[in-house]
């Protein structure tokens, strides 16, 4: 098996989207690269064809929700290669709202319903996805459930105020 | 029977059957033969499926946002009912999560016990899948015959944590408690036991012409479409691919075990079944070599690793010491400190890879945590599979994918 450095992806992908590389981190020894929010399907796209990567397999995306950061949205989504056994973790933030990203069900046949996971629960949207709905809940839900601004329980209910727990 | 006979003499007229029309067949959401809160709209023509429309989310429990208010050891119950027939699994799997996050590193012993624990859990499951296979193409014994034996592995995890279905085992940093000696004879029991049933199971079923007939050929998928659906476990096996997590990202010591990683070809339901079979053997293999090790450790008593920031002291420490006290009640409080920064952590999950990506901010519950739910990926590629088959290969293929409503819905 061939192994494969993060410093090689780094150096390909800096010289492949020069700028776009937002930044670079390795949490807990996991590759994390931020990538330029126009640039993340080209990216991805560029680490599944070009051969020495192949990451060839979408372990999952998920969305995020940073309400008191300067980039308000963010989508992750975790890359393995199969060849190399590598694993990478690639993130692209923006702060519009509805917060756009581009589609990845054209590489990926998997992404379908993790996009629509990712719309069902934080809002956001998909370009060229072929059929966003909402996936878990009911079609009449208002708002988006995973944004922190959505209250887990009843807003109305007197009876559960525990504040001396700090809840 | 022609158009126009009648049934009945007083039977109202036929209507003329159409050139071409489909017949919408409302498959679930409760129905018998899909063990499982699951919907398709079908749209047949005669008995075979042209199209196909799965609605899920109906016992979604909006999980991920529960985890968010929970402190860390209270999301252990959650995760039991992702997949509530291995649920060791994913408790373990968080575990396994959290004390990446913290980093601790648990004594071997601990981690062999682990091991024991998910490939028990690891069987249990396939005896359902592989059981509830052979329930679908009508042969209902080996399902009754299979799950005394699931019933047995249940009173082991009784024994250990006093728990059956949804077990909440383990803790952060080891095991609630030893093994006691009752568990110790159960394992061995159903290590002498169980390969005999499971033998008797594969006579029933693997060489039989009708089950065989049934099987070979309904719902294959090929080996790039299921890594373009991003499947993963024995239903990424059978169709010819042999990513398994405990091989490639070992995690829990799976790297001192020696095993194999069985392999279809066509990807159907028959190779399903038989992947999940071999996987079974394979599970009572690791399970003997775990027991080996631990034989060899002298330690008998380690059960835990030595955290007292996230595993509660004994209660006669709690009772009787200041410290024991303190840290009691931090934890239980929630109050413990928790480093800031993202893990993601996967485990072979009985489905496939359960991957769990948990973002900390410090404070006492997850800012974020999503579950990488195997069941809810691969169960996309459903519709595309059972397109141009018959209705009854389509409950089959249901069966092998082996799809739980829990996880799929998390």
């Amino acid at each position: 098996m061939a192994t494969l450095e993060s410093q090689t992806i780094i150096d390909a992908l800096e010289q492949q989207f020069p700028g776009k590389v937002v930044a670079v981190d390795h949490p807990y020894d996991f590759l994390t690269i931020t990538i330029a929010h126009g640039s993340i399907k080209d990216v991805i796209r560029y680490l599944y064809n070009e051969p020495s990567f192949s990451f060839r397999f979408l372990t999952s995306c998920c969305g995020m929700h940073y309400p008191d950061a300067p980039q308000k949205f963010a989508m992750v989504y975790h890359l393995h290669s199969f060849t190399t056994n590598f694993r990478i973790r690639l993130k692209a933030f923006t702060n519009e709202d509805p917060p756009v990203f581009p589609t990845l069900t054209d590489i990926y046949k998997g992404a379908n319903w993790m996009e629509r996971e990712a719309y069902d629960f934080f809002g956001f949207r998909f370009t060229g996805h072929p059929d966003l709905r909402r996936i878990l809940n009911m079609d009449s839900l208002e708002g988006w459930p995973l944004r922190k601004e959505f209250p887990l329980e009843d807003p109305f209910r007197k009876d559960k105020d525990d504040a001396m727990f700090g809840r | 029977m022609s158009e126009n006979t009648k049934l009945h003499p007083n039977a109202p007229e036929r209507a003329a059957v159409q050139e071409k029309e489909y017949t919408i067949l409302n498959l679930g959401p409760t129905h018998p033969a899909t063990h499982g809160i699951f919907q398709n709209i079908l749209k047949m023509d005669g008995e075979i499926i042209v199209d196909s429309e799965p609605t899920i989310g109906y016992i979604h429990r909006a999980f991920e946002k529960l985890a968010e208010r929970r402190p860390y050891y209270q999301i252990t119950p959650i995760t039991d009912r992702l997949n509530y027939c291995s649920s060791p699994i994913n408790n373990m799997g968080w575990h396994m999560t959290v004390e990446k996050l913290i980093g601790v590193q648990l004594p071997k012993r601990v981690e062999y016990m682990r091991v024991i624990i998910m490939e028990l859990a690891r069987i249990a499951d396939h005896i359902v899948c592989n059981a509830v296979i052979g329930v679908d193409s009508g042969a209902l014994t080996g399902f009754v015959y299979l799950f005394q034996e699931r019933e047995k592995i249940y009173e082991i995890y009784e024994e250990i944590c006093g728990a059956r279905l949804t077990t909440n085992i383990g803790r952060i940093g080891g095991f609630e408690r030893n093994f006691n000696d009752a568990a110790w004879e159960k394992i061995d029991k159903f290590l002498k036991e169980f390969p005999g049933v499971l033998k008797e199971f594969e006579n029933l079923l693997v060489r039989n012409r009708i089950f065989m007939d049934r099987t070979i050929g309904a719902g294959p998928i090929s080996v790039e479409e299921a890594l373009a659906y991003s499947f993963t476990g024995p239903n990424l096996r059978a169709a010819g691919l042999d990513y398994d997590v405990r091989v490639m990202t070992p995690y829990s010591s799976y790297e001192d075990f020696e095993f194999a990683i069985p392999v279809g070809t066509n990807g159907d339901t028959y190779d399903r079944f038989m992947v999940r079979q071999q996987e079974m053997w394979e599970s009572l293999s690791i399970i003997r070599q775990a027991i080996e090790k631990l034989d060899k450790i002298s330690d008998k008593t380690t059960f835990h690793a030595d955290v007292p920031e996230f595993y509660l002291p004994p209660k006669e420490d709690v009772y009787n010491t200041m410290e024991g006290l303190i840290w009691h009640f931090k934890i239980v409080m929630g109050e413990t400190d928790i480093p800031k920064g993202e893990v993601y952590h996967a485990v072979e999950g009985a489905n496939g890879e359960l991957g769990f990506y948990l973002v900390s901010d410090g404070g006492r519950n997850p800012y974020r945590l999503h579950f990488r739910r195997p069941c809810f990926i691969y169960y996309q590629a459903y519709a595309d599979m059972i397109r141009g088959n018959m209705l009854s290969d389509a409950i089959l293929t249901l069966s092998s994918l082996n799809v739980i409503a829990g996880e799929l819905d998390a």
